[in-house]
């Protein structure tokens, strides 16, 4: 992917926002590809792990925004347990998400989540995907 | 002896042969599973973000509730919870910060500071009680069950709480070994089944789950046992309908790790809760082994 950086493409306060609530330095990042490799859930993702890390790194939040990657990531620590450079990947991927949900958007709504799928699946189900996909 | 059990929420409803059969199959092992008084869901997943401090408040008032029983360990089946509270625990360790706001917060529950030791059967098994005492109490081999294991996320990962190698375990290996069967180690075991995804974008899931099933199968697995109800909702339960949509793949029993552990110590199958499982669970297991 071609990625045109200007002085305005870097979203600053994205980047300072990213840093904190993940607590981890995407500029370590050496884009080796281990993470993506090691994801279970890439095939129906927008843009890779790598790619996320990359845009991170320059700050770009609306390409990132306009990935479905973050939201299709099922915290399975896989990419962290690889990493060459030691980076908790998941915490990023926190991160984004939660500059999304504080905006107090969800991305899923407790009330469509249809019936029989509620009736059916474990409580851990139900609660951790409203810990990862609401505000 | 007796250990403070932590069961999780989904141990007393959707996955209640999980933790039936774990009673049945530690009094075996002359252990009493003492269930913690007040216990509340360890909220599932821990917090990945920095500045929050509120999802951590539930796992670890549930280990304040340890300490104040009086313990200074406790025993979980759920792989799950054993990850939540495992990472909770270490922040109270070593994290003074947040310790301190923690404790200040929750002024009226005792100060904790990270001294509980969280452990997960597994690893009980391994280290306080020994395979050779495991072994000497199977009185029903599982002989010529091939069983792939199925690790999944949160016993090995990450490393600052795993009970075993990331890459390469082995304890649950040598755990079915004790029961006399063949495990099947293969390169999906510490694979993710999908967890929560199944909720939102079930497709990816079901790759998911798809991958693990043919790789153990592959590799010659009859049966996959799992340690964690969401790993088994996953390959389990949702196995039925996965196998109607891609018809390429094997049929794969399922089993919690607790029923293999009943079965081999010789409880009665039909108080394990098998109806809960995967339909071909007990079929094979009466073919197999109980004959």
């Amino acid at each position: 992917m071609t990625l045109k950086i200007t002085d305005v493409s870097h979203d600053e306060e994205f980047m300072r926002k990213l840093q904190e609530i993940s607590g981890e330095d995407v500029s370590k990042c050496m884009q080796c590809g281990t993470c993506t490799g090691g994801c279970p859930m890439t095939d129906k993702m927008d843009g890779t792990p790598r790619q996320i890390m990359l845009l991170s790194h320059y700050g770009m939040k609306d390409k990132i925004s306009a990935d479905n990657t973050v939201w299709l990531c099922a915290t399975c620590n896989t990419c962290y347990a690889r990493c060459p450079r030691g980076i908790e990947i998941p915490k990023v991927m926190e991160a984004i998400r939660q500059l999304k949900l504080r905006e107090n958007i969800n991305k899923v709504e407790p009330n469509q989540i249809p019936p029989e799928i509620l009736e059916d699946a474990p409580q851990i189900a139900i609660v951790s995907c409203l810990r990862k996909n609401t505000s | 002896m007796k250990i403070c059990y932590y069961p999780g929420c989904t141990l007393k409803t959707k996955a209640r042969n999980l933790e039936t059969a774990g009673i049945e199959a530690m009094r075996a092992l002359d252990v009493e599973m003492e269930e913690l008084e007040r216990w509340n869901c360890c909220g599932v997943v821990f917090s990945l973000a920095d500045d929050d401090l509120l999802h951590l408040l539930a796992p670890i008032r549930d280990l304040i509730r340890v300490k104040d029983a009086g313990h200074d360990k406790v025993l979980t089946l759920c792989s799950m919870c054993y990850n939540t509270l495992a990472r909770s625990n270490l922040v109270m360790r070593d994290n003074e910060e947040k310790r301190d706001t923690i404790n200040t917060f929750m002024e009226e529950e005792t100060d904790y500071f990270g001294d509980v030791k969280v452990l997960h059967l597994l690893n009980f098994l391994r280290d306080e009680i020994g395979w050779d005492k495991v072994k000497a109490q199977v009185k029903v081999p599982l002989k010529g069950l091939k069983v792939a294991t199925n690790y999944g996320c949160t016993l090995t990962r990450p490393d600052e709480v795993g009970i075993d190698s990331a890459e390469n375990p082995t304890v649950f290996e040598d755990f079915l070994r004790a029961l006399g069967a063949e495990p099947i180690h293969f390169p999906g075991g510490t694979d993710c089944c999908g967890t929560y995804q199944v909720m939102d974008n079930p497709e990816a899931a079901d790759d998911a789950v798809a991958r693990i099933i043919t790789s153990a199968t592959d590799y010659g697995a009859e049966a996959i046992v799992s340690s964690c109800p969401l790993c088994e909702y996953n390959v389990g339960k949702r196995q039925a309908a996965l196998l109607e949509k891609k018809d390429d793949l094997k049929e794969l029993p399922s089993f919690y790790l607790t029923q293999l552990l009943a079965v081999a110590f010789g409880a009665d199958p039909e108080s394990l809760g098998f109806e809960l499982n995967h339909a071909g669970s007990l079929p094979l297991l009466k073919e197999k082994v109980l004959k």
